[in-house]
């Protein structure tokens, strides 16, 4: 019997050879099945995706998919889906990025780009860690972690990247983490059917860079802890502030009606036809 | 009939980069460029183009390169500092190939240095200063006019090319008002990106089609390949190959330097006699031709060589005018930047002079007259 090829196949390039450049037991992958498995349920056609990374491990996913793929400069992917986005409205642009790469480096970028509210899907994968460049702390390690560069402990407090993004403007804000692939998947469509900007956050795991530092010693125990301490909304109500504390609150966070950056260009479009019929 | 209008040397260059089909702008303030921003921002909107003031020069240019692979023709303006922050991305457009438009309206550095007196101390970094070897076009107006007819042939040159080109203006230039009379759009030919002919199940998005410069499908036209910051082989995938890298990074110098001969944009007066020539660019090219006349009035053999590109720089027309010359004087608001391209290629040719300002006031034709009467003893 012939075995059913699976979905993501469409959305593989042929031409570039496989393997891709993740070390094993890496989360992307698991993330870039459920991105194409979500675009495979929009509507979207894969001539009207911009696919837009950044720099670093995350980044390299653009190479692989059969899109309109930009593999851009650290932390910067936003700016140029920004152009991308003015410059032809019709296209649905996504943008990839990792922890480091979305709220160090392009930390200025991704809140101005929320503040804006201009109509981009973008994703963090936040494996809380540099692991391209060998493992250094990143702006959403956690506090007192032992890293490459923090051999005696992490003397800063990490990001809430979800609650940046909400304070920044974002039109829809959601987490999930590479274990529960099913809901990512979920979550991943609904940003994607969202006007303005939106924004998921993918809880990820570097075994190599991250794992091995603080004693989870395999992506296996990596995703369990992701189980073990993933909190639902649902379940979040019934518990205390406390009892929150080093939990990851997975699900849709933030989801509001806000004009659209694009929005407010076409009245300002429309208002100026107008005046010109008015001179 | 042309109409005759009394315009800011950066009012020209908003003009210019409209006649050029210009449809998106994106830009961070900064004196003595803000005037050019100020103009987008009221002119683009009533064009259905885009303007937008960005965060910083960074996602300036960021966003002028997403607009131009989405197919609109794309230019951001900035100052030194802003300049600055702006190497990363062009260095980006140049290995991506993407066409666009950098305006650097000079000012006195380094760093905050005297804003905002003229000055053209970002030669050097117009040419180097974004990281790795890469091919750069830049263009130097000196007057109004130029300002207009160097902005539209900047987006000519990045579209032929798919290159970055910078247009170095200077704060003299830029806050310049002077009588002009501009050309009507039929009268301007404007350059296209090459596009593919092949439908996109064949296309090969990097693939040299013999002049250099592979043809660049916009997207969503349905050619979705891949473009990137890495080294990549034809197809645009990363590669680390030296048999696919050397090739490539040749090609990019190759694909611009083939041409040089049609690039060497300077403007000879007085040179048919003479034998102590001056090179000059921007604002002190204007100083440099008023001396040169004094001179003559005074019977020196005297001549101008108005650079209008800087880089690559025109070896051919230098070395000409060298060839009959004793001596070449090099007048510049810098500590020698041109000049040291003059010296670099002339090899013993003549004498090189230089006459050096960074006190960020302009140089006076007087000043230069002073200096033509000192080398002729």
């Amino acid at each position: 019997m012939a075995r059913k090829k699976h979905v993501i196949y469409k959305y593989l390039r042929t031409t570039k050879r496989f393997p891709s450049i993740w070390c094993p037991g890496c989360g992307v992958g698991i993330f870039l099945g459920a991105l194409l498995r979500a675009i495979d349920k929009s509507n979207y056609s894969k001539d009207q995706i911009v696919l837009v990374s950044g720099i670093g491990c995350a980044g390299r996913l653009t190479t692989y998919v059969d899109f309109n793929t930009l593999h851009t400069t650290h932390g910067r992917a936003l700016t140029f889906a920004t152009g991308i986005k003015l410059a032809k409205p019709e296209l649905k642009v996504i943008v990839i990025m990792g922890d480091g790469d979305a709220v160090a480096i392009g930390g200025n970028h991704f809140i101005h780009a929320a503040r804006r509210n201009i109509e981009i899907t973008s994703i963090v994968i936040n494996n809380g860690i540099y692991g391209m460049t060998g493992g250094q702390l990143s702006p959403a390690t956690p506090l007192d972690v032992e890293t490459i560069s923090s051999p005696y402990g992490n003397l800063e407090p990490s990001f809430d990247i979800c609650r940046l993004a909400e304070a920044a403007g974002s039109s829809f804000v959601a987490r999930s983490t590479v274990y529960h692939a099913g809901h990512m998947e979920r979550l991943i469509g609904k940003a994607l059917q969202k006007k303005g900007f939106t924004m998921v956050e993918i809880i990820s795991q570097c075994p190599v860079h991250y794992g091995r530092q603080v004693g989870l010693n395999s992506a296996v125990e990596m995703m369990k802890w992701q189980r073990d301490n993933a909190v639902t909304d649902d379940k979040a109500k019934g518990l205390s502030e406390e009892e929150l504390q080093g939990k990851i609150r997975i699900g849709v966070l933030v989801d509001r009606e806000i004009p659209t950056y694009q929005e407010r260009l076409e009245n300002l479009k429309e208002s100026l036809k107008e005046k010109a019929v008015a001179l | 009939m042309k109409k005759t209008e009394l315009l800011q040397g950066n009012e020209a260059c908003v003009k210019g980069a409209l006649a050029a089909d210009c449809r998106f702008f994106a830009a961070y303030p900064i004196t003595p460029s803000s005037e050019i921003a100020h103009r987008m921002a009221y002119e683009l909107p009533r064009r259905c183009g885009i303007f937008i003031q960005a965060e910083d020069e960074i996602a300036s240019l960021g966003a002028v390169i997403g607009a131009s692979l989405a197919g609109a023709k794309s230019m951001t303006a900035t100052s030194g500092p802003g300049f600055s922050l702006m190497q990363e991305h062009i260095s980006f457009a140049s290995i991506a190939e993407v066409p666009c438009v950098i305006v650097n309206v000079m000012r006195g550095g380094p760093s905050t240095g005297v804003p905002t007196h003229p000055s053209q101390g970002d030669v050097m970094q117009a040419r180097w200063g974004a990281h790795g070897d890469h091919p750069i076009i830049v263009l130097a107006p000196s007057s109004v006019a130029e300002c207009f007819s160097l902005t539209v042939e900047a987006f000519n040159l990045s579209e032929k090319y798919r290159t970055p080109v910078i247009v170095l203006s200077d704060e003299f230039i830029a806050h310049l008002r002077e009588k002009v009379s501009l050309p009507s759009s039929d009268e301007i030919e404007l350059v296209e990106r090459p596009k593919p002919a092949e439908p996109p199940e064949v296309f090969v998005p990097y693939r040299d089609p013999g002049t250099g410069v592979p043809p660049m499908p916009s997207f969503g036209e349905g050619y979705r390949y891949h473009v990137t910051g890495l080294c990549h082989d034809e197809r645009g995938y990363p590669t680390t190959r030296a048999d696919e890298v050397e090739p490539f990074i040749r090609r990019l110098f190759h694909k611009i330097s083939r041409d040089l001969d049609k690039l060497q944009w300077g403007e000879t007066y007085y040179t048919e006699d003479s034998t102590l020539n001056i090179i000059a660019f921007g604002s002190v090219a204007r100083a440099g031709l008023t001396a040169v006349k004094t001179a003559r009035a005074k019977g020196m053999k005297v001549g101008l060589l108005k650079l209008l590109i800087l880089f690559p720089f025109m070896r051919r027309k230098v070395t000409q005018l060298m060839e009959s010359s004793t001596t070449i004087l090099v007048p510049e608001m810098n500590m020698g930047q041109i000049s040291r391209e003059v010296k670099r290629v002339n090899q013993g040719r003549c004498h090189v002079e230089t006459l050096n300002r960074v006190a960020h006031e302009p140089i006076m034709p007087q000043e230069i007259m002073h200096k033509i009467e000192e080398i002729y003893g």
